[in-house]
């Protein structure tokens, strides 16, 4: 039997992961930086959306995915769907900061031409992309057909779909989940960026209160509720290697609408608006960036 | 024709290791043998097509061939966003196979007809629509599939259709088959009207017109070499379908025919009506009810020979 670490050990362990988890918000920081003066600057909304869940994107990216920018379609790596496509500015600050392509690439963002708008292009056009979402409750589905495949070809990889709590609403979502519950697909994950809202109202207005980690549990998945925003959780839940027969696991991410800049936070009128220069100013003085 | 897909499926299967059979809870004993042997590669995914066509677009995307297969309105007007998306925006190799196509289910009424696919299907970028007449053309046409690395869908009959003797077993995805040799007019059939087009053929010879026959399966991409030389060659050029006059082979000849600048041709279309059909019976009462008969075909073109 081991013996208990040492005191010194855990207390290095724990220094490791609290530099990692620090280094993990300054990049979370970053990329909001990122994401909302690209929307100032190319006109491009859904800022409410992005911003909530980004930490979730960036513990996936720069932690817990096995994934090498090098080798976008290495067969054993591990997939991450957008389903909420319409993150798609989020992603596409988040795979150029980790490598995937050329920060220049960014510089065509928004322009007649560009393949960088409000939603995720082929994966044949972008490297890091595993699907062109921006209909809901596509992606779904696809993660279940990509995760299932695993199985077929005798290969270990985990497959991430992260969604929104208004896609919850599309039937589609709720096939898959019967069939991956069913199938006992152990190694897909479902993270819904549970931010309260949707396009045009709270979400409990539109579609009801029922308990939504309520309902991925009454599916068949293992479900857990996490702060969407506390980087340890996600990087504990999202870090973990899934077996390819299993329950799968749906994590309900409370998250914050506009999370990282006050003004911005739980004000749905961020889903569509565009922050203006002053905006700007606010936000980087916020996110205590020097201008 | 579903035994026989049932049966080239497996054989398919079993050469194939990138092959896997998607089902939308249909087919009850038909896959036994496909199971006993690939077992791992059978998913029933329930009645539950959209997200059937998402597992498969996600399984193409992954390297397998996914080859869905339910009632044609469920795996094409019921999941059409998916197809469109998942399959066709992304150019992945998912084989859509919607069988009891056209009329076949002309006894369990109009939720189970499908005489618009060929229209919804055609106008999809990158999608390949397949449409054989018989047994043999089907096991060719799946072959021929398997071997294209983007979206294919493929319309098949329920059962009993006879098989069209043909001159050659040469096949190629978008080359249509000569089937009969004539003289005064065409006639361009597609799916499992065949055997009832080679009735009129009959009917017309005796009526001293002589018609050659080309099978088109494939409606698209459309054998434009095939229709440059017949449109030339005869007076008169018919086409027909179980499906809808709208939209299917017969429009997407039509519009080839307006591109060609006013040089020659005339056709003339079967199809059903642009109707819902209230009124059940067997698939030959069904044709009948909308004119698919070879008495009306052979009547048609005698009128626009004159």
């Amino acid at each position: 039997m081991a013996s208990s670490p040492q005191p010194i050990e855990k207390q290095v362990r724990e220094l490791i992961t609290a530099t990692k988890l620090c280094e993990l918000g300054r990049i979370a920081r970053d990329a909001r930086l990122r994401i909302i003066t690209n929307s100032h600057k190319t006109q491009t909304p859904h800022l409410g959306s992005c911003l909530s869940c980004v930490d979730i994107l960036v513990a996936a990216y720069f932690h817990c995915l096995r994934i090498d920018p090098a080798n976008p379609r290495d067969p054993e790596r591990d997939r991450f769907i957008l389903s909420k496509g319409h993150g798609a500015a989020a992603l596409f600050q988040i795979l150029a900061m980790r490598g995937f392509y050329p920060e220049s690439m960014l510089a065509t963002y928004g322009q007649d031409g560009s393949l960088f708008a409000e939603h995720p292009p082929s994966p044949d056009y972008l490297p890091g992309i595993e699907a062109a979402t921006g209909s809901l409750g596509h992606g779904l589905p696809i993660g279940l057909g990509m995760a299932l495949s695993a199985r077929i070809q005798n290969r270990n990889y985990n497959v991430v779909a992260l969604l929104s709590d208004g896609e919850c609403n599309e039937g589609s979502i709720w096939e898959a989940a019967m069939m991956a519950a069913a199938r006992r697909v152990g190694n897909l994950v479902a993270v819904v960026d549970y931010n309260k809202w949707q396009a045009t109202d709270r979400s409990r207005e539109v579609m009801g209160d029922a308990s939504l980690v309520g309902k991925w549990h009454a599916f068949g998945w293992e479900s857990c509720e996490i702060d969407g925003h506390d980087m340890a959780a996600l990087v504990d839940v999202l870090g973990e290697r899934r077996s390819n027969e299993g329950q799968p696991v749906a994590v309900v991410a409370h998250t914050v609408k506009g999370k990282g800049v006050s003004f911005m936070e739980d004000d749905n009128n961020w889903h569509y608006k565009i922050p203006s220069e002053e905006d700007l100013v606010s936000v980087r003085r916020e996110l205590g960036v020097e201008s | 024709m579903r035994n026989a897909f049932a049966d080239e499926v497996t054989k398919l299967g079993a050469e194939d290791d990138r092959v896997v059979l998607l089902t939308g809870d249909i087919g009850n004993r038909l896959f036994d043998r496909f199971k006993e042997n690939k077992r791992e590669r059978f998913f029933n995914c329930g009645v539950a097509e959209a997200n059937m066509m998402g597992v498969a677009a996600g399984m193409a995307m992954s390297g397998l061939r996914p080859i869905v297969y339910t009632i044609t309105p469920f795996t094409t007007t019921r999941c059409y966003e998916q197809i469109r998306v998942d399959a066709c925006y992304h150019d992945v190799p998912v084989i859509i196979v919607g069988t009891g196509s056209g009329l076949s289910y002309a006894d369990l009424g109009p939720t189970h007809h499908s005489c618009e696919d060929l229209a919804i299907m055609r106008v999809l970028p990158n999608m390949t629509v397949l449409a054989p007449a018989d047994e043999v053309e089907l096991r060719q046409c799946l072959r021929a599939a398997i071997e294209l690395d983007g979206p294919v869908y493929m319309r098949i009959g329920k059962k009993g259709e006879k098989v069209t003797p043909k001159a050659t077993d040469e096949f190629q995805i978008g080359r249509s088959i000569t089937v009969a040799e004539g003289t005064d007019v065409c006639l361009i059939s597609t799916g499992t009207v065949l055997p009832m087009v080679m009735e009129a053929v009959t009917m017309l010879a005796d009526a001293g017109i002589s018609a050659r026959v080309e099978s088109f399966h494939t409606v698209k991409p459309l054998d434009e070499g095939t229709l440059a030389d017949v449109f030339t060659r005869f007076r008169l050029v018919a086409v027909i379908e179980e499906h809808s006059r709208l939209g299917g082979l017969g429009g997407s000849i039509a519009e080839w025919l307006a591109r060609q600048n006013g040089k020659a041709g005339r056709m003339i279309s079967f199809g059903t009506d642009d109707v819902f059909l209230h009124e059940i019976g067997t698939q030959n009462y069904a044709r009948g009810r909308l004119g698919l008969t070879a008495e009306n075909v052979a009547r048609g073109v005698r009128e626009a020979v004159g």
